[in-house]
């Protein structure tokens, strides 16, 4: 059932592709989505982004599993849109204002009902800097209890980094929340509840994902990478003790916060579930052997080279995040 | 290579700008140092001066093949740069040694630790985890019990650890303050040298990480000293600043006895005192 729907979202994003493969050439070949704003879409958008409906009413863009470049502006994790009755709920608005922008243009070639939510999933700068792009439409801008001081520690730091590549227009400004969740929040578009979740630190101290109840789907953030190299930000040991929950619930797909737009659950956690386990044995390994932070970085985990994109510019970091977490066990 | 620079400069002009997600450390390794970035003569002026404010330009020789500074070529995280000082591992100093000096030339606060040993002290094996705020020469300097300082260079691209925002474990660091951990490399035997790792909770802000909200920095709190003793005899004093990484962790030789105490003393800049005991070799529960 689960294998069916994202074969069906798989259909359909090629029926797209086909339908519009001239206008997509014409516009750059960016565009795969939304009619009337393609070509302002792809004016702002760049390389790879993608606007799919997954399911009713959810969609999900794309984002490259790349770096941070001037050419990608930033649009490298997967933003989602859902639309109900009344109101429409943006979920992770992107790594940049100009992400934003063309994320609020998709939306506004689909329905003018109003984006009332901006659902923030954490605080890493390819997830929020898009929500600069929605504060036209006023909405309420939710997060993670935690993520008011991660922004508060971080944004401005990831912001002068953000700008040095793209420019300070196309970054934006930082948005704090406006509304915070401890544990759980529901919010109702009409006809359209959504169940929002506070995690335990796990990628990050800040995680929150969101259940689209009517279509049984997990918006999980960075809770789930697929194909492109996790990256640990907050507790290992939390991170695999949430995904064990997460397996726990049935979900008719799961919009990764990296990765395709839509995957099986709980098959497509298995990478990620494998890659967290080997991390954690082999760096708890390399401690009690007393060998030190720097060798590690070198040694643990090497069997997951080559099974992910940018294994090199994230694996060493997240050893030397891992061996800080587990060396005080 | 001695005090040659030892970072190969070559190709940083192509490299690409990298923007790292979530992990400020390689965030800000992957940007390129506007300062000094490959420019030799900035860094030997740079440490002129610094020869100048901390040595009052005593004679320096060169330390090649007698210390070395290991330290990864491009730091991984910033924030966690660790670094490897060994004496007396290629060729032997002259005289007894009686400290060591470890300076990041470009880090706001330069001489990051300055160890002077003890009885105790097996001094040729020392590791700790740095911050480096921009690329930049490292030196390491020994002190003679003559008097004869002897330097050796190395160089390392990193940038933004000192500013670098506070981690997530900084929360749980400061709960924790204070709590200290030791482990040994091997079992100890009587005036045989042995490796041990101290492990100490604190959060080390060194200032310079801002609030976003209220614009103010987060006060500076760090370890300005930590004493190890073994027996009651010094194993090493060690005098250090905002370039030690949160959650200092320390490893050293010492001279283990049949059986000891080892005490560990850290005050910061607070005026905060930590203190723990080990039993040496650790008793068994």
């Amino acid at each position: 059932m689960q294998r069916l729907t994202s074969t069906r979202a798989e259909r359909k994003e090629t029926s797209r592709r086909q339908a519009f493969g001239r206008r997509a050439a014409i516009a750059g070949g960016f565009c795969l989505c939304c009619t009337p704003a393609a070509r302002l879409w792809a004016a702002e958008s760049t390389d790879g982004l993608r606007c799919t409906e997954v399911a009713p009413g959810l969609f999900v863009t794309r984002g490259a599993d790349e770096e941070a470049t001037a050419n990608n502006a930033d649009a490298i994790a997967n933003q989602a849109f859902i639309i109900g009755e009344n109101a429409v709920a943006v979920i992770d608005p992107g790594g940049s204002r100009a992400h934003g922008a063309a994320l609020r243009a998709a939306i506004r070639a689909r329905t003018e009902r109003p984006i009332r939510y901006v659902i923030i999933t954490h605080v890493h700068p390819d997830h929020c800097f898009g929500a600069g792009a929605f504060l036209e439409d006023k909405p309420a801008f939710l997060g993670h209890a935690r993520l008011i001081p991660a922004l508060q520690a971080r944004g401005a730091f990831y912001q002068r980094g953000l700008i040095r590549i793209l420019g300070k227009d196309a970054t934006g400004p930082i948005v704090l929340p406006t509304e915070t969740v401890d544990k759980n929040l529901t919010l109702d578009l009409g006809n359209r509840p959504l169940s929002l979740h506070a995690h335990d630190p796990a990628h990050t101290d800040n995680d929150l994902s969101v259940i689209d109840t009517r279509t049984n789907t997990l918006l999980s953030g960075d809770l789930l990478f697929v194909r492109r190299m996790p990256t640990l930000d907050g507790s290992l040991k939390g991170w695999l003790a949430e995904l064990a929950k997460l397996k726990q619930i049935s979900f008719a797909r799961v919009v990764p916060g990296h990765g395709p737009q839509a995957v099986p659950w709980p098959e497509a956690a298995a990478d990620l579930e494998r890659y967290l386990d080997i991390l954690l044995t082999e760096t708890r390994a390399a401690v009690r052997q007393n060998i030190g932070i720097d060798a590690a970085v070198d040694t643990v985990a090497q069997s997951e080279h080559g099974k992910w994109i940018l294994f090199d510019a994230y694996h060493g970091r997240n050893v030397t995040e891992a061996y800080k977490e587990l060396e005080w066990e | 290579m001695g005090m040659k620079h030892q970072g190969n400069t070559n190709g940083f002009g192509r490299r690409d700008v990298l923007f790292a997600i979530g992990f400020t450390g390689i965030f800000a390794s992957g940007l390129r140092s506007a300062a000094a970035e490959d420019d030799a003569a900035a860094r030997a002026n740079r440490w002129q001066d610094l020869k100048a404010a901390l040595f009052a330009n005593r004679p320096m020789h060169d330390g090649q093949g007698m210390l070395a500074i290991d330290a990864p070529p491009r730091a991984l995280d910033a924030a966690i740069v660790p670094v490897r000082l060994s004496v007396g591992q290629g060729a032997a100093l002259p005289s007894k040694l009686k400290g060591l000096y470890f300076v990041i030339d470009q880090n706001p606060s330069p001489l990051a630790a300055h160890f002077t040993f003890g009885p105790k002290a097996d001094p040729r094996n020392l590791e700790l985890r740095v911050r480096v705020d921009q690329y930049t020469d490292m030196h390491a300097v020994a002190e003679t019990e003559t008097g004869e300082l002897y330097a050796v260079a190395r160089f390392i691209k990193a940038a933004g650890g000192c500013s670098a925002p506070a981690g997530s474990n900084d929360l749980e660091a400061l709960k924790e303050i204070g709590r200290m951990k030791l482990r040994l490399a091997g079992t100890a035997v009587p005036n045989q040298p042995l490796q041990a790792t101290l492990m100490i909770r604190h959060p080390n802000f060194n200032g310079m990480q801002m609030d976003q909200l209220t614009r103010n920095y987060t006060p500076a709190r760090y370890i300005q000293s930590i004493e190890v003793t073994y027996n009651d005899a010094l194993v090493f004093h060690m005098e250090t600043d905002i370039s030690l990484s949160s959650d200092p962790v320390l490893s050293f030789g010492f001279i283990p006895d049949a059986e000891g105490i080892m005490k560990v003393t850290a005050v910061d800049s607070k005026n905060s005192i930590f203190k723990q005991s080990f039993p040496v070799p650790p008793q068994r529960s």
